[in-house]
């Protein structure tokens, strides 16, 4: 562990940043060409001026199969108010099951962590089925409902709340005469809010980049962005660079929120490692 | 007296209230499609409606297809080919990052990159980099003498470029929650090893590994958790078909169930599959846990 200069540890790691790298900027380069590159070799490694053409070509008549705008929105709409609704509800949830006393507080967390283990995953069929007899196939409150709560969110919020809200606070907010929820308005959910970032952060991005249940109750014709990306793979899987500028597109938001905010994620899967 | 009864009922009924959003929202749309699930997987139930109850033929019938036991065997060598480089890898990865480095947090960034980028956009760029004709992979291994692949065509390839995928977007997590363990080790159990004459490699296998044990279970348990389920990079490396290939060299489980389920409407029969996954899921997990529990016996 001494040897701090080592030469051959810069190496390998910058090996591994190239190939974790190397896939995105890839994406880029072909996302800003034209379709006469792809096969050639070598590969042009610099990005190229079609981008603004082939963003107008995914927008435009060409693609309208994929319904990208519309992916595009939905996405945003269902990504927010999932994201909101879950970092709202297990904020509440993990601030009563780390602070507050009452009865079956145990079994009920208990309960909380196994539906942790249950991939919800598997009961698409019969959510299917349940869309359907709420009518909801191919609308929006489809992939936004049954996903407002999370286990995972409840548990994250309730380590958090463990440690970021002293006992002694309560006590001096109950004192004054505050309701519970005002305590939670005013005392705990500013103490809570890195936590709830953090949260916010897995939720959007998870949210964002969803596919199986929007493949299942979705029609192409009001997709996701993910279910459009689908389609463009699967309608003009040979006009690459239409599928790497969508791609492209549907990766930015992301990269954003990761350029904004890495170090948050970072510590927050950090922490969340340390202590499981 | 009414204000003394009110703040009685927030004191008590409040934390009740707290939870409940998300016990009702789970209830409806985790548990009970879960429980209905093992409800129609009983029944003969296709596009033409439900036709009763048919006990365990679902799953009887689910043994004796061949098309079951090709996806549960695809699904275990991607699992394998995708579990086993990621979490070695992570583990190096991690163990160099532990260590005072310059630029640390743009190693730290530029290896959980892949984690933003969705399934889908991994798999299309990936299915491009694999191309037959036109991929990279092929060029550079025609730069060695390589006549091109089509890395379709066969199980092995194609579980290759599939595993490679969740290898590619998965690793870096890992290494971040291997380095978080790692930095909970305290220094002094380097420092008494080093004068104790033990080298580097000794150390990472005599206090490194056994301490960040908890962290290793997780990541394997996550693993095979994501790797039953897996069916977007699979479904998107051919061009969206469930089948997985020509001869469903690669169609995994969850593809099996939602060709079952989407495809065919036979809601009975694609529930049976949901349940055995699910089933097949904790046992892959109880093995691990047993495996694990067996080398911690074998260490002290």
């Amino acid at each position: 562990m001494r040897n701090q200069r080592n030469p051959l540890v810069y190496l390998t790691l910058l090996v591994s940043l190239v190939l974790s790298i190397f896939p995105l900027y890839w994406l880029f380069v072909v996302a800003t060409r034209s379709n006469d590159v792809v096969g050639q070799f070598p590969p042009p490694l610099v990005p190229g001026g079609n981008l603004g053409e082939n963003i107008q070509r995914l927008f435009g008549p060409e693609a309208e199969e994929a319904h990208f705008a519309r992916g595009l929105l939905n996405s945003a709409i269902a990504s927010v108010c999932v994201t909101i609704s879950v970092v709202f509800f297990s904020s509440l949830a993990g601030f009563a099951f780390a602070k507050l006393r009452f009865r079956g507080r145990n079994a009920l967390l208990i309960s909380v962590l196994a539906t942790m283990m249950v991939p919800v995953q598997m009961g698409i069929v019969p959510l299917y089925m349940v869309m359907v007899k709420l009518g909801w196939q191919n609308h929006l409150q489809a992939i936004i409902v049954p996903f407002l709560v999370s286990a995972f969110g409840v548990f994250l919020m309730r380590q958090y709340a463990e440690r970021a809200i002293p006992d002694e606070l309560i006590e001096a907010a109950r004192l004054d005469g505050c309701t519970t929820f005002g305590l939670f308005i005013r005392v705990v959910a500013p103490a809570l809010r890195p936590g709830a970032a953090v949260l916010g952060l897995f939720t959007f991005m998870g949210t964002w980049n969803e596919f199986l249940w929007p493949l299942a109750v979705m029609e192409a014709d009001n997709p996701t962005v993910q279910f459009s990306l689908s389609q463009l793979a699967t309608q003009y899987y040979t006009d690459y660079t239409l599928m790497f500028t969508g791609t492209l597109i549907a990766t930015v938001p992301l990269l954003l929120v990761f350029i904004l905010f890495g170090r948050q994620l970072i510590s927050g899967i950090m922490d969340g490692a340390v202590r499981s | 007296m009414r204000p003394s009864r009110w703040s009685r009922f927030d004191l008590h009924g409040s934390p009740y209230l707290f939870i409940a959003p998300f016990f009702l929202l789970f209830t409806a749309f985790g548990l009970f499609p879960l429980l209905y699930t093992a409800w129609v997987s009983l029944r003969s139930w296709d596009l033409t409606g439900d036709a009763g109850f048919v006990g365990l033929d679902n799953y009887s019938r689910l043994l004796g297809d061949p098309d079951f036991w090709n996806a549960l065997v695809n699904t275990l060598g991607l699992l394998v080919l995708a579990t086993v480089p990621q979490l070695l890898l992570a583990l190096i990865v991690a163990a160099l990052l532990n260590r005072p480095l310059r630029a640390l947090l743009l190693f730290r960034l530029g290896v959980l990159a892949p984690i933003v980028t969705s399934v889908a956009a991994v798999a299309i760029v990936f299915g491009q980099l694999y191309g037959r004709d036109t991929g990279l992979v092929n060029g550079l291994l025609g730069l060695v003498g390589v006549s091109p692949i089509d890395w379709q065509a066969s199980k092995l390839t194609s579980w290759i470029a599939v595993s490679s995928m969740v290898n590619w977007r998965w690793t870096g997590y890992n290494a971040l929650i291997y380095l978080a363990a790692m930095q909970a080790i305290p220094r002094d159990l380097y420092e008494a090893a080093q004068i104790d004459g033990a080298g580097a490699i000794r150390q990472f296998r005599n206090i490194t590994v056994p301490l960040i044990r908890p962290a290793l279970i997780f990541t394997v348990v996550m693993s095979i958790i994501g790797g039953m389920q897996l069916f977007t990079e699979p479904l998107l490396f051919g061009q969206g078909d469930v089948s997985g290939g020509s001869l469903r060299q690669f169609q995994t489980i969850a593809m099996f169930m939602f060709e079952q389920s989407f495809q065919n409407f036979d809601y009975g029969y694609g529930s049976a599959v949901a349940w055995m996954i699910f089933l097949l899921t904790v046992l892959v997990g109880v093995i691990n846990l047993l495996i694990g529990r067996r080398l911690r016996g074998g260490t002290q």
